[in-house]
Parts: structure tokens; sequence; C-alpha cells
């Protein structure tokens, strides 16, 4: 499987299908292990890494039943491949950009992926659609039984999964939710609801993980412990939480709907309308124009688009899934134009009742 | 409750006590960061949530104590508590071994506990000194290659192929028991 192949189909956690996916984009937990016989990465010399990636591209391999896996050597990427499986959440940023040997597993459906050496030897992340995170924990703890079958992770009984950094110590399992909540936003009750969070251990980010903006209101909940707790306790205090954020937002979403539907409605249309006839138009402007549009087609205000379309259109926009689409490499004033291009001819498709969704 | 500086939710609570009475600080994760980063070393590398807090927790009683503590070197693989301290990032395994008590009071600072108490591997949990050996040989032989010291260089490789040959066969006799 190519990367290009990867690029027109619809990842698993795009499709929008998930419970409550109005709201709740992706579930999605993380466990992070290292091998008992190397340095952190941090510290290993390059052997030690092309040692450790080999190991366990090895030891994955024998796994009967990943063999429609890919594997790709990050480290021999192209910057806007590499940016690619970034935007598609299936490495991280850090991943990316750090140095020396590394790669990365990726199942087909794009329901799992494997980084060797990133922070530590191995993470594995596992993301479903929707809020679905009892299912998303019964697979990463099996893909997590293989690979110790093969490998010997470093653990100790006090401190449990030992990783490079202590803040991932012990369980080793970083469990996020990222939701949609563009009606806290309107209603400026967001602050409030966050910063409750804190309070209860849990962190929020805006979307694309660590410390960036939170662009087209989407907010990205995860547990800030990881020791000291068993796996099922950490996952019960996130899924405790997010019905309760699930219900403030449907009541913002209500209160618009009753107290201002005109100007709810005029808000949308008009996001609408500039992502279907802008000549140029920037990521930012239309990560905030779909958040809009998606809650426009929530709340049946929209009523020709679909939520597949939309999930699609706000990974397809971003830069490198534009060239990638494209085929070829664009600067930025270019992607502007390649952008609104993309946004058009998509979203019209849809106005003339064709539907190019084949998936 | 709001971050000092900006409107961010404040996560970082600290409390000062360095004046004649307790000030109560409160930040979000980059101003706390700002806060408590006083110099830019040329080798740090985006300072992580435990290198600040490292940074600022008094672990030691004195500037002597501290001084000394940094000077401490994990004997497996090098890395120095001061460079911790820096970076965030620990260097091996051993290193939760060998920091153990300088590093607990940063674990019930981030995590509220001290003890595991999740999964567990099924194999290995039985210990892994043989493993944390093999990592100080390595970088015990790749000293001795770069003081050209290769007569011992050679003699660290025998031992680490005899330790490897060793635990495949203790490796394969656990999967005829088990």
């Amino acid at each position: 499987m190519k990367l290009e192949d990867l690029a027109e189909q619809c990842g698993e956690w795009l499709r929008g299908s998930g419970p409550e996916s109005d709201i709740v984009i992706s579930s999605r937990i993380r466990l992070a292990r290292n091998l008992a016989e190397y340095p952190f990465v941090r510290k290993c010399t390059d052997q030690d890494r092309a040692q450790i990636e080999r190991t366990l591209r090895e030891r994955i391999n024998t796994v009967s039943e990943w063999s429609a896996l890919t594997y790709l050597d990050v480290d021999a990427l192209e910057e806007v491949d590499r940016q690619f499986l970034v935007e598609r959440q299936l490495i991280s940023r850090e991943h990316s950009e750090s140095q020396g040997a590394r790669g990365v597993a990726i199942d087909p459906s794009e329901k799992f992926s494997m980084m060797i050496n990133e922070e530590d030897h191995l993470r594995v992340q596992v993301m479903h659609s929707g809020l679905d995170l009892e299912s998303a924990w019964e697979q990463v703890n099996h893909i997590d039984d293989l690979i110790e079958a093969r490998v010997t992770y470093a653990f100790n009984q006090r401190w449990g999964y030992l990783t490079a950094c202590p803040t991932n110590v012990g369980t080793g399992m970083r469990v996020s939710v990222m939701l949609h909540l563009p009606a806290l936003v309107i209603t400026r009750q967001i602050e409030k609801v966050l910063r409750s969070l804190p309070k209860i251990s849990l962190a929020v980010r805006g979307l694309y993980g660590e410390g960036s903006q939170a662009m087209g209101d989407f907010y990205q909940i995860s547990n800030q412990v990881t020791l000291g707790r068993t796996e099922q306790e950490l996952i019960s205090q996130i899924s405790d939480v997010i019905p309760v954020l699930i219900d403030y937002e449907r009541r913002a979403r209500d209160f618009l709907v009753q107290e201002s539907e005109r100007d709810l409605h005029d808000r949308v249309s008009r996001a609408y309308g500039i992502l279907c006839t802008a000549q140029t138009i920037s990521s930012e402007e239309t990560m905030h124009l779909l958040s809009s549009v998606r809650m426009g087609i929530n709340l049946g205000l929209i009523q020709d688009l679909g939520i597949t379309t939309i999930n699609k259109l706000f990974i397809h926009t971003q830069p490198a899934h534009l060239q990638k689409l494209r085929g070829v490499e664009l600067g930025t004033a270019d992607r502007n134009i390649e952008r609104a291009n993309y946004l058009q001819v998509h979203l019209r498709k849809q106005e003339n009742g064709q539907d190019p969704e084949k998936n | 409750m709001k971050c000092q500086h900006c409107e961010k939710p404040a996560t970082f609570h600290i409390t000062e006590l360095t004046g004649d009475t307790p000030v109560e600080l409160h930040f979000c994760e980059e101003h706390a960061r700002l806060y408590l980063t006083q110099a830019q070393e040329p080798e740090e590398v985006a300072p992580s949530l435990a290198g600040v807090l490292a940074q600022q927790l008094k672990v030691g009683q004195t500037a002597e104590d501290l001084a000394q503590l940094d000077q401490r070197a994990c004997p497996v693989c090098g890395l120095t508590f001061y460079e911790f301290r820096h970076v965030g990032r620990l260097g091996c395994p051993h290193d939760y071994v060998c920091f153990a008590e300088e590093l607990e009071p940063l674990i019930v600072n981030i995590h509220g506990a001290t003890k595991h108490v999740g999964k567990s591997p099924h194999h290995g949990a039985r210990g892994t000194d043989h493993q944390t050996r093999l990592i100080q040989l390595r970088r015990e032989m790749k000293e001795a290659v770069e003081r050209e010291d290769y007569e011992k260089a050679s003699a660290i490789r025998d031992e680490i192929r005899e330790l490897e040959n060793r635990h495949d066969k203790d490796k394969d006799e656990d999967e005829d028991e088990g």
C-alpha cells in the first residue's frame, strides 16, 4: 500500500460513524513501551537505534494477523510524506521532525499504527471513530500482548513500564478523546468547561496534539496521570466525563437553535457559501468555516452535505494532503488556491446531487 | 482558575517558599515553563514538563548538595542527574533504580502515586538485570574503542556474546517449560 492510496481512502476515524460522532470525532489509546536491553532513545547510539528498529520490525513481521500491515521507514520519507502521516494522525509531529533511524507500521484500515523510535522505542496507538474507548482498549491491549510475547519490555514491579519521560511511567498509557465543541465556543462557555478538567487530572489540547491552538473548535481531552491507577480506571476516568461534556455541547447547540436560529443559520450558511466560492483560502480559515458547517449539518441546517464529506475535507485541505492528492509540491500561495479549488469541486458536487463518496 | 499571565486554565500551582511568606502562583503549562526555566542551556531541547519540575524541585538542601547530585551518573548509560534536570528525559531503564530516591518526589508530583498497579508483562517480569548489564557493556565497549583500547573492547564484545547466547538459551528453556 502506498501513501497515495492512503490519501484517497477514508481513514477509520474520519468515517464519523462511531457512537456520539456528531460531537466525538475519535477515541485514541496509546501505549509507550521500551526494550529492556537498550538505553532510551535519546541516549542511544546510531547503531542502537538501527538495531532497535530492525528488531521490532522483524518481530512485528512474525505476527500472522499483521501480514497486511504497511511498514514505512520514516527517516527515508520526504518531508511532505511525513507531514501527510502527521495530518492523518498516524505518526506524531515529534516522530516526523526528529532525526535518526525510526519507522512506523500502519494498519490498512488505519485503526492502529506502531511508531518505532519516537520518544520511546515503541508507541502503539489505536484510533476509533466516535466514543469507543472500551473496544479501543481491547485492541491495543491485544496488540501489546502480541508484541510482548516476542520481546522483553523494560519493566519493574515498582514503577511499571519504564519510559523515557517520567510523565508516562507506569501504564505508559495515554487515553484521548477528540471532541468538536463549536456551540460551547460560540456561547463563550468553553473556558469555564475546560478549566474544570485539570481538577480531575485531565489535560486539554487543541487539534493535532501538543501545544497547538484549538483550531476548528476541536479539543482533545486526555489523562495526565499514568501511574497508580489501573488501565481500566484511567479509561473510566475519561469515559465518565465525556458524556457530561457532550451534554453541555448539545445543550449549547439547543440553546443556539432556540434563541437565535436565524443568526445561527446565517452563520452556517455564510461559512458554506465562502467555502463554495472562495478563489483562495488559508487552512486556518478553512478549519474555522468547516467547523461551522459541520455543526450546521449536525443541526439539520445544511441538508445536502454529509458528515463523512466534511470530515474528509478537514483532512484533505491540510497542506500535505493537498499536495499528495494533486501529485505535486506546492508553495503556500499555490496551496491556498488549490485548497479553494478542491473545496469548490467537492462541495459543488454535493450540491448537484453527485456523490463523490464511494466508501 | 486562570493562569496569572493569560486566559488559559491554570494547570500548574506553585508555592514559592523563597520569601518570608509562602506565595501561591498559578500558571498554564506555557507560562509555568517560562517561569521555571531560568537560563536557556545550549543543549536544551524543548524542556518537557518533567524536566522543568525537576529543575525547580529542590532535591538537595543546599546548592552544594544539588551540585553533588548533579554529578551523579548512572553506571549503565552515563546519564548525569544534571542532564536529566535540563532535558527532562531519562537515559535508560536503570535510571529508575539508581535515581529512585530523587525521582520519587517528582513522580508523586506528576501522578500522585508511586506504585504501579496496572498491567504487567506475562514474560520477563522476573527481572531485567541481564538486559541492563548488556546496555552497560555496550557502552563500555564503545568507550574502549574510542580510547583505542581494542583488547579491552574485544574482551567486552566476547562477554556480550556470551550473555546474549546464555539469554537465548534461558528463553528457549522458558518456552519449553511454559
